[in-house]
């Protein structure tokens, strides 16, 4: 899988490939977007890479992460394929919740992917009882809570980081502070603006860090997810970053709600721009290295949309599939081992 | 056979399900250190220990989220609200989380857990606590509910509920904690979809559940004395519906009265309907009639909330009307 392993050094070269798989990904999404191949809402990830990749790579593969409908990103990050997440976009078979989920769901249960959820703010209490059900068997896994800086006003989030800092469990919130909720920026929306200063309310040991840069990510969550996974405590975690693009598709990148200038400062600091550039001042990367790799990249991502375009539809009696588990013969099952 | 409260049927139930499976835990309001806020949880906490009979803040919507998420990595929470009129509190966690984990996951992750409390009124406890949920609750796909009227009942279908991989929610009542059946010692399970004929007669038709199905009952005893003979059809689960044994014993009676305690419009009653008029249509010598709450918020007087409520008068009269007498 794409992810890390845990303690072991994660290599420079490895980031810059999940970074750049994830720009390169979403860049044709928008592309077949526009063409009608992807329909519903879709929430692209650009500028917020260094997040996803430096988060997941601090992970043991048997750790849990739950996120919200901003998750193609992170799904790639953690090791869905792109050709599963792109069939699923597309509303195929193939997908990685069989076409029923699309953009915003997107789940795997083999890589402990629990889902993008669409109702802001409700998969907090979520990830939290994930975390509650870690405590509960004694393990030593972790949940990971990716989030938007709008969730932190709502109802769900107060509620389940309370019970989190109250029963101590295992889990990492992480506020993908990208300034606006859909248009509404921060100060407009949170009575403070320290977001991660919110953790006092719950007893919870808080930090904020530089979300453009994939080394202060990581460095962090490396801390918090210590701290979960060794002393069962929870931390929140507000990492500051930027989305380079609009809400979902239907917005200007800027003009209405930021302007352009602002978006220009931000993509000065270009999470995959700021690793290669510390890649190559190290002598770890050069041009020709890059040129490949992206090249490679391109590749995997167009035969992600050929594999999309060919995957069959959902058959039609799929429609009735999956809605209850079938349990004709359930009453008389004996007990099985939690997984 | 030992006769026992609906209270301690349930009790039963948890406890005997939790000794089975380790899986299983009980979280909500005052259901440990208090031992429930209606007893059914009495003695569990000393039983089983903090880590699966667990006291929450008042947050119904984070501790239903928190059994959601348990769920997803394979435990089976048995989530209590205090009543369901504050359940719908947590309703976004039972509507667009729990009912629709499984299929917007491709069939990825079920949803083990029960959500269970009161549903319906008591005595004057007025408009904000006395709310009848079903018609909301077994609107939505992918969930199962169940209406126990019964201690019975309640203890086979709450086990039935615990050992479902899907959610399955639980609707008990105030009223009923009290009452008083027969329970036998063995285990028993009640399948979760299966209507009882609880009384039988072949004038007419009564088709209830939960609470009412005992009002349908004392109806059914008081006809009887006049020689009026009806079925009680107790539905025993809402969803899903056991539409066979409506159309069976509406074949036989030609006549239908359908008993709910909530409100009219969008009822259960009005989908019952549906399904005597779509599948009896021929047997049916009079049109089918309802008995449900007064469209209005329950009021506190003792007088007026008598008038909102469905009883057993009104029933017979429905009844009555449908049989064309007086």
């Amino acid at each position: 899988m794409g992810t890390g392993t845990g303690r072991g050094r994660v290599k420079n070269l490895d980031s810059l490939r999940s970074m750049l798989l994830q720009r390169r990904f979403e860049e044709r999404t928008a592309e077949a977007y526009a063409l009608g191949r992807i329909g519903g809402f879709c929430h692209l990830y650009i500028g917020q890479e260094a997040v996803s990749t430096g988060t997941l790579s601090v992970l043991r593969p048997d750790d849990y992460v739950i996120t919200t409908y901003r998750d193609h990103g992170q799904a790639l990050a953690r090791g869905i394929t792109p050709r599963a997440v792109m069939a699923e976009l597309f509303g195929k078979a193939d997908g990685c919740s069989r076409g029923k989920g699309g953009s915003m769901h997107l789940f795997d249960r083999n890589l402990n992917f629990l889902g993008g959820h669409g109702i802001v703010g409700a998969h907090v209490p979520i990830a939290t009882g994930v975390a509650f059900a870690i405590k509960y068997r004694g393990g030593d896994q972790v949940c990971i809570c990716f989030m938007g800086e709008s969730v932190v006003n709502t109802g769900a989030f107060h509620e389940a980081l309370n019970m989190a800092g109250l029963w101590k469990l295992p889990v990492v919130y992480i506020i993908e502070n990208n300034r606006y909720g859909m248009g509404t920026a921060l100060e407009r929306a949170s009575a403070i603006h320290d977001i991660y200063e919110r953790g006092a309310a719950y007893n919870m040991t808080r930090n904020q860090c530089d979300g453009q840069d994939v080394f202060a990510v990581r460095k962090a969550v490396q801390e918090a997810v210590d701290r979960a996974r060794k002393e069962s405590l929870p931390t929140l975690l507000e990492v500051r970053t930027y989305r380079f693009m609009g809400h979902s598709m239907s917005d200007a990148v800027s003009g209405t709600y930021r302007t352009k200038a602002e978006l220009e400062e931000w993509q000065q600091r270009d999470p995959i721009v700021l690793l290669r550039m510390h890649m190559e001042k190290k002598g770890e990367l050069t041009e020709d290295a890059l040129h490949k790799l992206d090249e490679e990249i391109k590749a995997e991502v167009q035969d992600a949309l050929d594999f999309a375009e060919k995957s069959p539809e959902p058959a039609p009696e799929s429609l009735f599939e999956d809605v209850l588990v079938d349990t004709t013969s359930d009453a008389i099952a004996e007990p099985v081992a939690a997984d | 056979m030992p006769v026992v409260t609906y209270r301690d049927a349930l009790n039963q139930a948890l406890r005997e399900e939790m000794q089975r499976d380790d899986r299983v835990f009980l979280m909500g309001e005052e259901v440990a250190v208090y031992q429930g806020a209606y007893k059914v949880s009495k003695g569990l906490l000393q039983e089983f220990g903090e880590m699966r009979v667990v006291d929450t803040p008042i947050t119904e919507l984070g501790f239903a989220g928190v059994g959601v998420g348990a769920a997803m990595v394979g435990l089976r929470p048995v989530i209590e609200f205090m009543t369901w009129n504050f359940g719908v509190l947590a309703l976004d966690q039972v509507l667009n989380s729990a009912s629709k984990m499984l299929y917007m996951s491709g069939g990825q992750y079920p949803m083990p857990m029960v959500f269970r409390g009161p549903n319906g009124a008591a005595l004057q406890l007025s408009a904000q606590h006395s709310q009848s949920f079903e018609s909301w609750l077994a609107h939505m796909p992918g969930v199962k509910v169940v209406t126990p009227g019964t201690p019975y009942d309640a203890k086979g279908l709450l086990k039935s509920a615990i050992r479902d991989d899907n959610p399955v929610l639980v609707l008990e009542g105030e009223m009923l904690y009290n009452t008083k059946g027969e329970v036998p010692d063995e285990e028993y399970l009640i399948p979760i979809g299966q209507a009882e004929l609880k009384r039988e007669g072949d004038h007419c038709t009564i088709v209830s559940y939960g609470k009412m199905a005992l009002v349908a009952m004392q109806a059914a005893d008081q006809l009887a004395k006049e020689d009026i003979r009806v079925d009680v059809v107790d539905l025993r689960t809402i969803r899903p519906m056991d539409v066979e044994a409506i159309k069976a014993s509406v074949a036989k009676t030609n006549r239908a009265v359908v008993l709910e305690e909530g409100w009219e419009l969008a009822g259960i009653g009005a989908q019952v309907v549906d399904y005597i008029q779509r599948d009896c249509f021929d047997d049916l010598d009079a049109p089918v009639l309802r008995v449900h709450q007064a469209d209005v918020p329950m009021p506190y007087a003792k007088n007026l909330e008598k008038l909102a409520k469905p009883d057993a008068a009104k029933t017979i009269a429905a009844v009555k009307k449908v049989m064309y007498i007086e």
